[in-house]
Parts: C-alpha cells; structure tokens; sequence
C-alpha cells in the first residue's frame, strides 16, 4: 500500500520534472541555422564535389592526364582524357569527366593523384538544370572561372616582357605543388 | 502490465484460427526504424505471429567485395550501418592489417578508439532519439541531435564527412587529427555529463516511459543465445558479453572501463545498457585523450597489397552489437570473399519468438528497444 | 444604441462573437501549438509565412480547402459527412454558458455545468460515428479505442465535478465565479477549508481533461503512428480540417471550464478596484485561459504517450479512488466546519 502511494508520488514528481525541463529550454535561444538567410562556414577538410587545381604559375590545371584517379575510383566515376600541347613536356588535361551521381566522396581520387592535381571543394549545395550538370559533370568548365580570374589578375604582357630572360621560365624548376587551400 | 496471452490454438487445416487478420507493417512506417517489413498476425491487440521480411535494401555488399581491390571497398564498409560507421571500417581494415601483418602506429590506434567511441555515442544518440519518437515523445529527439551536431562536426573538421567516413586506411588513418579536434573533444567530454543528466531528469525517470518499457518485451539469455543476438540485447539480459572486453583488440585493454550489465531481460533494461554505455564511452575518450602520443598515423604499407591466401577475421563492438569481418584471400589484390556477420540480422531473428503474444504497442516498443539498422540486417 | 439589449439581437451578436472566437482560436491555437512545439526543441517553428509566421494559418486552411474530399466507397454517406459538424457543435454550444466578464456572458443558463457535460459527451459519439462510417478497419479499432478512453475518463471527471458542486452549491457558471470573489486566496483551487486535497482535485480534473480532449500523453486516437492515422483515416482536405479545429475548440473549452471552476474565472487575482472592472474580467479570463492552453501544449511535447492498458489503469485503478476520496473528505469537510 505504502509503496503505491510512494510510486505514486515519485511518478508524479517525475513528470513536474520532466515539465521543468522543457519549460528550461524553451526559453532558451534557438539553435537551428535558419538556411537561406543564414549559412554555415564549411570545414577545411569538407568534401564536397571534387575540383581540378589550377597551377598559379601557368594558369592551366595541374592534372596531366595520367589516369590514375580513373583507376583508383571504386565506383569507376572520372572520365580523364589529355593531349600533349605543342612544347610541352607532359600532357595536359582535355577533359575531366565526373559522374556525381555514383561518387560515395571517399577520396581515393584525391589521395591517388600524385600531383595534387585534384581536391576537394567546399560546395555544398550543388544544383543543375538537368541530370547531365551530375552525371557528366565538366570540371574542365568549372575552372573556367578561375581561370578568368587568373588571367585578369595578371597583366597581358607586352612586347618587352615577351622575349624571354636568359634564366626564362622553363629552365625553372616546376614549383612545389599548391598547398591544400581552404576556400570558404 | 498485462501478461503475454497464449495464441489461440490452429484450426483443423493448420492455418490460423478464423478470428486473426493479418497487419501488415509496411516497410514504410512513421517509426523510424527503416525499410523493414513485418506480417503480423494479430488476433484482436494481440500478435500470434511477428514475421519480419527483410530484403529492401539489400545492396550487395558482399558481392562488390569480389569485385573491386581491397582499398576500393573501404566506402563500402562505412555505408552498411551508417550509424557507427567508424566501428564497421575499424573491422574490415583491422581483418587485412591482420592479414598483411601490416603494423599501425600507436597514434593512430589511439585516433581510431577515440573516433570509435564517439560514433558509438552518436549512434546511441538515434537510437534513443528514434525510441522515443517511436513511443510517441518527439521533444527529446532533437536534444539528442544537438548534442550530435558536436560529435559530427568534429568528424567533419577531421576527415571532412559527417556520416559516411571513410577515414581509417590500411595501416592508419586517412590523416591526422588537429589540435582542433583534441580540444573539441575535450569540449565534448565536459558537455556531455549535464546533458546525460538532462536525459535523465526527462526521460530515464519518467514514470510513463518506466511504464512503457519495464517489463516489456522479455528476452531470455538462452533465447539470445539460440540466435546469436550480441550488443545491448544480451547485456540487457544479464551476460557481460562485449567484444572490448572478451577479444579485446587495437588498445582497448589500455582503458579502465565498465561493461554495464542488467538482469532483467526487459527493454528497460536494454535502454538502460546503452544509456549506462554512453556515459562509459566517455570514459574511454577521456583516457584516450591523456594517453594519446605522438607520432606518425600511417605504416608501412604495399603499393599493390595482396595479401596471402586465407582465411582472416576481425571482431570488433559496434553500437549495436559484435560486428564481425571474414575476409578469404587467394593471394590476389582482390578479396575471394568477404563475409560481413552483422549484428542487427542476429538481434532481429529472436524478434518472432519474442513477440508472440505481446500486445501491438508492446511489440513496437520492444522493436525500438533492440536497436535495429535495416540496412545493417540486409547489407 | 438601446436595440442592442433586445434579446435576440443581444444573443445574434454573442453568437457571431462565439463563432468568431471560436474560429480564430482554432487557426491560430495551431500555430500556437507549432511555435511552442519548435521553441521547446530549440527551433523557431513555422517563420516562413509572413513576419514570424502569422500568416501560416491561412496557408494551411487555403491548403485544406483545396483538397478533394473524397467519400470512401461503401462509406455511410450520411453518417461521414455529419461526423464533423458533429464534432464541432458541442464546442460552440459550450461556450454560449461559459462567462468571459461579469456581464460577458451569451446565455447564463442557470445549469450551465450540466450542459457543458452533457455535450462533452456528443464529441465521443461524433468521433465514434466518424471512426465507423469510415469504413476502414483501423479507423474503428480507432474509435472504440476512444469510446472505451472517453468512458473511463468521465467518471473521475464527474466525481470532481460533483466535489466541486457540494462547495458551491450552485451549477450557474456566473454564479460560481462570483463566489471566488476577493482575490486569488479566494480561488476554489485554494480552497482548503473545503478540501484539503483541493489541489490534487485540480490535478484529476486537468489529467480527465486532457484524456477527453485526446491529448498527449493521452492520443491513442490521432497520433497512433504505429497503425495508421486512426480515427481521420479517411478524412481529408476539410472534413479533416474540421476535425483539427474542433479539437482545438474542445482545449478552449475545457479550459475555459477549468479557469471557471478552480482559478476564478473573470476576477482579477488582486483584489484591487484599479485591476477590476467591466475590462478586465474578459483580459483576466483569457490571460487564465491561455495560461491553461500552454500548459497543455506544454504537457504534449514532453512527455511519451501511455499505452492503452496503462490509460484505462490509471483512470480506474488510481483516478477513480482518489476522487472518490476527495468527494468523501469534502462531505466530511463541509459538514464538520
């Protein structure tokens, strides 16, 4: 009998505390991040899609083709194909192809890459008009843009700057690979 | 609490009595449990038989392990129960480290505890959050979720995903932990205990939930004996069965922590197991956090590994239970067969036995309780 | 302006009042209920729909009306269709009898509490008739779940009730909110001369409440998400709707029933005459009314809904004692001071 009473009570005690609780928390601020208004800063290591990187030097892709991110892929997502240019020494890239679609973002493209030619980048919100901007994503084309902005950043040389110095930039060495650049 | 009533007797033909009809719980429900389909068999309130049917999504991991290199199946590892993913790579790069007699790094093996225990707490986060939806509370869902978001963000500032990982390698890890993510971590340990109390104050001691769940869902240990069921289940009903502690493998008999055990077979005791878990994974971070070194987090390993032809296993406590990885090489850089014995396919084959008899809500109650991952039951 | 006091204008203009009551607590207790619901989760609920989401009640009633309303094949075509206005005219008769201010009041029937009583009942019929017409299996596995709830929560209901009537002596709605007169002290709730266990009185009446008005922790009926919908199986676009407004009705009322009986109705808390007057009894009411209504809204997303077995024990097993004891002790109480 004493112990009813006793569950009773503490039963009913439970569910004041439980009230108390939620009534806390209500009047507390709200967590939620309310997109679109607002967004949040992607991590450094976040992997969105992947991207090509483009040399500051030269203003081109790094990636010369060699195929091994297609060979790596475990889902057989990328579609590379290069030509080798007039004076060049390696090939450079013609076409990246990248089926989104099927890409579980595990990162052995980007881990295989021996030139750090891809990385991840940080979009998160992806959209197209059709299936193709997925499953045949360009991402030659995606680095159009960057490419632009290269080319504005640097003035067009003149005719003086055309000759080359004696010490000309192919006898440099190939500068070390851009590091991995958080773009927010 | 109303006791299981003996089903009623078969007609002459065998087939069921004229008074049953059969439910079926479609393999679409509000209960957030998957793509899991169950034909009951009801008579009235009360279910004479609980058939569950399985198979929508099977997406034939197994299978792909034939098919591609041993490191082209490691996305595949995360995605069989996305719930504690770190747990289920641990198993397979564990299998062909032991297979290679490739060595890991003490760092590393640090790192990979630290992130196994935290997905452990993420993972008990759902499922309390799923359980109690399930019974009817959606306030507590979202607490478990903002609590989450810590882990998860920690996740994504170490390897750049927040639930399909992929962050262990053969040998080590992908990459290295920042001081970021140690201090985060840290954070984390300190934010967690007033929450597990606020956990506590709502739902652990309320007197309806007490209600819903003691008592509820009885389930022997010689029943999770006869069809193999692992993780909170059996610890629910009364055996210290874990991994961690019974094939103890990485540095886990470097901690000092608890197997929380309960007696009484019944999903309160089952809720309490994982609720008692959580608070111990704590332990276990806060341990790893002191004793972690420094050093590398990648070994020596093959560019073209093929590993010598046999049979290697590793075993490993994932949130839901024994985890277990089988992988047969015959010496080539691509698996004969990979066996993948998964927990929740063992915790739900004890769920026809167990529920004959009960009452509908009852049932469902104790569907939340065993912590099932359909996709982890049909891989 | 003497042609407003003719009594059927009088009464045309309450009606209207009600009515318009009625309707914009039904919209916008919705959206109240969405908004408590996010702010307790640490989410701000609906704020799409204009400026904090005022205009969200108005989508949802646009999205309602655009529904096809489908009878189901085979369904009683009479029976389905009066389902709803079933559901809702208990409400709006309640709330003729119910006093929002000293002279606020549509129809102060001197039986006011017995007519409140006798048509909370008709809202157990209607949901049953709506559950059967239906056609649909789980819809009546649905509705006799509620009609056997319903029962079983009357009766601890009525006991309190009747515990109340031996201290006031009267069952004029007005009459008994009179009575409380003089100060919060004054407040039936409080009034432990009578019954000592006053308050564990209120607490009977707000638990029957919330099982009659199918609330959680007590809504087998709606929310059964194991099953299907329940008693709405079949219901959409504004038959559903319908259904949806006369449940929030049904809050208003029962909680306006329970500021009346037990928190003094329209008198102020503070026997001051700055804080009484002709205005401040309806702002008094519906301060207490809509501290009601939070509450439960409050007690809906805390707590895990009970199992059916558990409900009906809880109200025979544990309510119907207790009250039964609070009806003797008041009896013994009022007979002895």
């Amino acid at each position: 009998m004493k112990a009813a009473f006793q569950e009773l009570f503490c039963g009913f005690m439970s569910l004041l505390t439980g009230m108390r609780i939620t009534l806390g928390q209500f009047f507390k601020p709200i967590i939620t991040v309310q997109y679109p208004h607002q967004t949040l800063k992607m991590p450094a290591r976040f992997r969105g899609h992947i991207e090509l990187v483009l040399d500051p030097v030269t203003g081109k892709p790094i990636c010369t083709a060699c195929k091994l991110c297609e060979r790596a892929c475990p889902s057989f997502c990328i579609l590379v194909d290069g030509a080798k240019l007039e004076g060049q020494k390696t090939k450079s890239v013609t076409d990246y192809k990248l089926n989104f679609t099927n890409c579980s973002l595990c990162g052995a493209c980007v881990e295989a890459c021996p030139f750090d030619a891809i990385r991840f980048s940080k979009e998160y919100n992806v959209v197209s008009f059709s299936r193709d901007g997925f499953s045949n994503m360009d991402l030659v084309k995606g680095l159009e843009e960057k490419q632009k902005a290269w080319t504005q950043e640097r003035p067009a040389p003149t005719a003086r700057d055309a000759a080359p110095p004696p010490d000309g930039p192919a006898a440099e060495p190939r500068p070390a690979p851009a590091p991995r650049q958080e773009i927010s | 609490m109303i006791a299981q009533k003996e089903a009623p007797s078969a007609g002459p033909s065998g087939e069921a009595p004229q008074e049953t009809f059969v439910l079926n719980l479609g393999p679409q429900h509000p209960a957030g449990h998957g793509v899991l389909r169950v034909l009951m068999t009801m008579d009235g309130e009360w279910i004479t038989k609980a058939e569950p049917v399985i198979g929508y999504i099977h997406r034939m991991h197994e299978k792909m392990g034939e098919n591609r290199t041993w490191a082209k199946f490691l996305p595949n590892t995360s995605r069989i129960d996305y719930l504690s993913a770190m747990h289920y790579t641990h198993a397979f790069v564990g299998a062909v480290e032991r297979g290679a007699g490739i060595e890991v790094p003490p760092r590393a093996e640090y790192v990979r505890v630290i992130t196994s225990e935290l997905n452990r707490i993420a993972s008990h986060m759902v499922w309390w959050g799923a359980l109690l939806s399930d019974l009817g509370g959606l306030t507590p869902f979202l607490y478990a979720f903002d609590d989450r978001e810590l882990i998860l963000d920690l996740f994504e500032g170490i390897c750049g995903a927040r639930l399909t990982y992929c962050y262990y390698r053969f040998g080590g890890l992908c990459n290295d932990v920042d001081d970021d993510f140690l201090r985060g971590a840290r954070a984390f340990l300190k934010h967690m205990p007033p929450r597990l109390k606020l956990y506590r104050d709502l739902v652990t001691n309320n007197i309806i939930l007490r209600k819903r769940l003691t008592g509820i869902g009885l389930i022997s240990a010689e029943m999770c004996r006869k069809y193999g069921a692992t993780g909170p289940v059996i610890r629910g009903s009364g055996v210290a069965y874990d991994v961690r502690k019974v094939e103890p493998y990485s540095v886990y008999p470097k901690f000092d922590f608890k197997i929380p055990v309960y007696p009484e077979c019944d999903s309160m005791a089952r809720y309490l197991v994982h609720m008692d878990e959580m608070e111990q994974s704590l332990r276990i971070i806060e341990q790893a956090l002191d004793q972690i070194p420094a050093g590398p987090v990648m070994g020596k390993v093959p560019r073209v590994l093929r590993l010598p032809p046999g049979d290697y296993c590793y075993a490993v406590e994932a949130a839901r239970g024994r985890f277990m990885v089988r992988i047969v090489s015959d010496g080539k850089d691509i698996p004969y067969r990979v066996k993948l014995r998964t927990p929740s396919f063992s915790n739900l084959s004890l769920y026809e036995e167990a529920s004959r008899g009960m009452i509908l809500t009852d049932a469902l109650a104790m569907l939340g309780s065993l912590d099932l991952v359909i996709p982890d039951i049909d891989r | 302006m003497s042609f407003l006091s003719i009594e059927p204008i009088r009464l045309l203009l309450y009606l209207v009042g009600i009515g318009a009551f009625v309707g914009a607590n039904a919209a916008y207790l919705v959206l109240a209920e969405r908004k408590i619901a996010g702010r307790i989760q640490r989410r701000p609920g609906p704020n799409e729909a204009g400026y904090g989401g005022w205009m969200q009640p108005f989508a949802d009633v646009l999205k309602l009306f655009v529904k096809q309303i489908m009878v189901p094949p085979g369904a009683d075509a009479l029976l389905y269709r009066l389902a709803p206005l079933m559901v809702m005219a208990p409400p709006l008769i309640c709330l003729v009898t119910v006093p929002y201010g000293e002279t606020l009041v549509a129809r102060n029937i001197n039986v006011g509490l017995l007519l409140v009583f006798s048509l909370g009942s008709v809202n157990v019929m209607a949901l049953m008739l709506g559950g059967w017409a239906s056609r649909n299996k789980y819809a009546v596995i649905s509705a006799a779940r509620v009609v056997s709830q319903n029962v079983a929560y009357e009766i601890p209901m009525l006991l309190v009730v009747i515990t109340l009537l031996m201290i006031t002596g009267t069952m004029d709605l007005n009459e008994i909110v009179r009575q409380q007169a003089g100060g919060f002290w004054h407040w039936n709730i409080l009034f432990l001369k009578a019954n000592l266990l006053m308050p564990v009185t209120f607490v009977i009446f707000f638990i029957c409440m919330l099982a009659e008005l199918n609330r959680a922790p007590f809504d087998m009926a709606e929310a059964e998400s194991e099953l299907v919908a329940g008693a709405f199986t079949e219901y959409g676009g504004m038959g559903f709707g319908v259904f949806f407004m006369a449940e929030y009705s049904n809050i208003v009322v029962g909680c306006s029933l329970a500021t009346v009986l037990f928190f003094g109705g329209w008198q102020s808390p503070v026997p001051i005459a700055l804080l009484s007057g002709p205005l401040w009894g309806p702002l008094w009411f519906l301060l207490k009314l809509y501290a009601l209504v939070f509450t439960v809204m409050w007690i809906r997303w805390t707590f895990p809904r009970t199992q059916f077995y558990g409900l009906l024990n809880l109200s025979w097993k544990i309510l119907i004692p207790i009250s039964l004891f609070t009806l003797l002790l008041t009896s013994v109480q009022l007979k002895v001071f």
